[in-house]
């Protein structure tokens, strides 16, 4: 199950509507093994492609180097898919390296109404698993939330 | 010409959970080689067809391999070998 804070579900959101109908993608970091996402990373599309993405290589090794040196992982993954449902598409499979990592697809097909599912893909296998919202991680067992909750 | 080799979680079941390991050669294709020789498997993940699988980067220091010249590209000695899943996908 992924378990993630409001703030960071309304960020990758705002940033799928405005890349659209590009692809966005970015990452949510959060300590090592820690499984809980605390900070949003806006990657560049290197693809700008309303099909396809590609985090930017070079972004990629700065912002990979910079989780390194924080103790930090990339606990989810995310893209938009911009006229299909939040499903992962074979190249998604394809491309998904990190067994630790929560797979978070967002459609922004209706312009209203957003889609936000989350996946285990691990050796081609792709498990869907819930999603739950929640406003602050306090009442979680994964530690305390030194991220002051908004409102 | 010794250099230091990042390895990414998913291929540090080939070099027994190490995140850095050692490796020589002159070129990235000569310290593929080396890794392989030492950490069986790994080439295999990194090389298709003559040319670096397009599901991995590979840096050195700074520099994606891809921007000069692949496989070709030349290492010296002391510098970092950084190997990352590429992050990639999409609808089609």
């Amino acid at each position: 199950m992924l378990v993630i804070r409001r703030d960071l579900v309304d960020a990758m959101v705002a940033h799928a509507r405005r890349d659209h109908p590009d692809e966005a993608c970015g990452v949510v970091a959060g300590p090592e093994g820690s499984d809980r996402p605390e900070r949003v990373i806006e990657m560049t599309n290197a693809e700008r492609s309303p099909t396809f993405y590609r985090f930017d290589s070079t972004e990629q090794l700065r912002v990979w180097r910079a989780m390194d040196a924080a103790d930090e992982e990339p606990v989810v993954i995310y893209h938009s898919h911009t006229a299909t449902e939040a499903y992962p598409s074979r190249t998604d499979v394809s491309y998904a390296s990190e067994p630790n990592a929560h797979y978070v697809l967002l459609s922004t097909r209706d312009p209203h109404e957003y889609e936000l599912r989350s996946y285990r893909i691990v050796d081609g296998v792709v498990t869907e698993e819930p999603v739950e919202v929640v406003e602050s991680y306090m009442f979680a067992h994964t530690g305390s939330d030194d991220v002051p909750d908004r409102g | 010409m010794a250099v230091s080799v990042s390895i990414p979680t998913i291929l540090r079941s080939h070099t027994g959970g190490q995140k850095s390991v050692e490796a020589d050669g002159n070129t990235v294709a000569e310290v593929i080689n080396d890794l392989d020789s030492r950490h069986s498997g790994l080439k295999d993940r990194l090389v298709k067809d003559g040319g670096l699988h397009r599901f991995v980067n590979v840096y050195v220091n700074d520099e994606d391999v891809r921007f000069v010249g692949g496989l070709d590209a030349t290492v010296s000695d002391g510098d970092n070998l950084t190997i990352l899943p590429a992050v990639a996908g999409g609808t089609r």
